[in-house]
């Protein structure tokens, strides 16, 4: 059995807690001085791949857990939080503020990580809370040929490279067996993550976090979607109160829902 | 592309006689075509899929419907009936039965390729969701998920930020790849049509994951992404027991199907493929009725767009009283078997 070389992409999101607020340009959401955090299923990526290693899971054991984020700057605030939870290193691929990269763009540059870094095991979130595309992993999957498990609730290592794989699908479970090298990506009720301990977080500091540019993977950022606008939605108006569960059918029939 | 030259000649014949340059001849030679991705299983066609066709519609030119797997003749002669479909391709081989997305993946590129289509539509499903970005990577395409509205053949509207933001986007892409949201277009009614039913190509791709088993909850009650009436419990159901106690007789009095708050799922309460919102089920039904349900944000991105919303919570300052049309303030526990009587008893 081969060691795990997992590569774990993370996203720098607005928190999931805060309501974004559509810009007065009608170009996009408020970003400016809001709280922005790690995407919540990418912290479901890394605590799997440190858990992996903890529980000593894969037979072959785990050689490397490696993070990569690209963003702007601050995006290497979560590759620290994803270093103090337990990956070993990270990598920053620096994107300019306010320019944003498409899912494919992301699946081919991860494509090009994932074949300098080696990696046999690639961890992603199923979807970003910001864009809710739920493709990055699936393209990834499909540019390097490797198999794909999507919406993983688990993960288990067998011998001979084989990994077992249950993923949430309508109605249930589904579950897959497929080879190493492979892509997984992951769902809510994969794990729990851990919160970062303050030891941890400054021994992340002295971790090593490599700065990179899409030139350096031989890529240049292209746009295939223009964004026409972006607004609200309509608004919903509550309806108000009722005393009883009798004003409550009555209400309900009143406007044929019942 | 040549934005403009498509969309003249995606739409309207050229004049005949009319001189050409050769940018515009390759877009009449590539008239607006779709396919329509549809689902099975075990044979039997996914009615919700053939929403793909009502999308393809509303695009404009060729419609036509693909289906694989192990057996499938019956499924597509179904689908044939559909109004305005020309055309259903069909593959059967054992290997597309699972929908694996490594062998169906190379099976629908193989497909598209073949049939020169402009646009490809599925629905986001579990399988669309899974299936469709690996088509769009392996033709370099940027798929469009999850879309509510289509403007034109290369604009489109779907949610962002758990659905409190919706952007419009416009694709450059020559091959439009993109997944609908369900709830978003009606279902497609049998019809009078009568497509002609042929065989795809078959690139007999490798399987390189192997389906193992599957456990899938067995109900009784309508399907949730489709049903008219939903009722969802939340943590104020407090245990799986009373969940099933409170939520099921008030489902059954109404037809509805059930759903559940993530809370309610994390807590074991119900299963997880009852969760409605963001990372769940988004579903659009007549009436919505959130039983012990504060309204979170990623709860709400999933059924706000439902017609009516009616919540019962104890705690009047939930913010599920600011989106319900009627809210009863109060104990789930006495409410909830009250009004699952006055409905039957309405009935009766």
């Amino acid at each position: 059995m081969s060691a795990l070389r997992i590569l774990v992409p993370v996203k720098r999101v607005i928190d999931y807690a805060v309501k974004p607020r559509v810009n007065k340009a009608q170009t996009g959401v408020e970003t400016a001085g809001v709280k922005h955090s790690m995407n919540p299923f990418d912290e479901l990526s890394i605590e799997e791949s440190v858990r992996i290693r903890e529980k000593k899971r894969a037979p072959g054991g785990v050689e490397d857990i490696c993070a990569i984020s690209a963003g702007p700057a601050k995006a290497q605030d979560i590759l620290r939080t994803a270093m103090a939870m337990g990956a070993d290193r990270a990598i920053h691929v620096e994107v300019k503020e306010g320019e944003e990269l498409e899912p494919l763009m992301v699946a081919k540059l991860l494509k090009k990580a994932a074949e300098q870094q080696k990696s046999n095991l690639v961890v992603l979130g199923k979807q970003s809370i910001d864009d809710d595309a739920g493709q990055t992993g699936q393209m990834l999957a499909g540019l390097l040929g490797w198999p794909q498990a999507t919406q993983a609730s688990k993960v288990e290592f067998g011998e001979g490279d084989s990994v077992v794989v249950t993923q949430e699908v309508d109605g249930g479970v589904e579950t897959i067996r497929a080879k190493l090298p492979m892509v997984v990506t992951t769902d809510l009720r994969l794990n729990e993550p851990r919160y970062a301990s303050l030891p941890n977080i400054m021994k992340a500091k002295k971790k090593k976090l490599e700065k990179m540019t899409l030139e350096d993977f031989g890529l240049a950022n292209e746009k295939r979607l223009k964004v026409l606008k972006v607004t609200e939605p309509p608004a919903r108006q509550g309806g108000g109160k009722v005393e009883d569960v009798d004003g409550l059918v009555s209400k309900l029939k009143e406007m044929g829902a019942l | 592309m040549f934005p403009a030259a498509t969309k003249f000649f995606g739409r309207v014949s050229p004049p005949v006689g009319h001189c050409v340059s050769g940018a515009s001849r390759s877009a009449i030679g590539r008239r607006l075509s779709t396919l329509a991705v549809l689902e099975q299983r075990g044979g039997q066609l996914k009615h919700g899929s053939l929403r793909s066709f009502t999308a393809a519609q509303k695009l404009g030119g060729h419609v036509h419907g693909f289906i694989a797997g192990s057996k499938v003749t019956a499924a597509a002669e179904e689908a044939a009936h559909m109004d305005g479909v020309e055309q259903i391709t069909t593959v059967e081989n054992e290997i597309y039965e699972k929908g694996l997305p490594e062998s169906y993946a190379q099976l629908l590129v193989d497909n598209i390729k073949k049939g020169n289509y402009t646009h490809v539509v599925a629905s986001h499903t579990a399988f669309g969701k899974s299936i469709l970005p690996r088509v769009a990577a392996l033709l370099d395409s940027q798929q469009i998920s999850d879309v509510t509205s289509i403007e034109d053949e290369k604009t489109f509207v779907r949610p962002i930020y758990a659905g409190n933001a919706i952007a419009t986007v416009e694709s450059s892409d020559p091959v439009k790849i993109i997944t609908i949201r369900g709830t978003a277009f009606a279902p497609a009614a049998p019809g009078s049509g009568s497509a002609t039913v042929v065989p795809g190509a078959d690139p007999k791709a490798e399987a390189t994951s192997e389906w193992v088993s599957e456990d899938l909850a067995k109900s009784d009650r309508p399907d949730l992404a489709t049903a008219s009436k939903v009722v969802s419990g939340g943590r104020g159901l407090k245990s799986k027991q009373d969940f099933d106690k409170v939520m099921l007789p008030l489902a059954d009095a109404l037809g509805a199907a059930v759903g559940a708050s993530r809370a309610a799922v994390d807590s074991g309460y119900a299963d997880n493929s009852l969760q409605v919102g963001q990372t769940g089920k988004v579903v659009a039904p007549q009436l919505y009725m959130a039983v012990g349900i504060s309204g979170a944000i990623q709860h709400l991105a999933g059924m706000k767009d439902s017609k009516v919303i009616a919540a019962i919570n104890k705690d009047a300052d939930a913010p599920i009283f600011q989106v319900a049309d009627v809210g009863l303030v109060g104990d789930l526990f006495e409410k909830v078997p009250e009004l699952t009587g006055k409905i039957r008893n309405s009935k009766a």
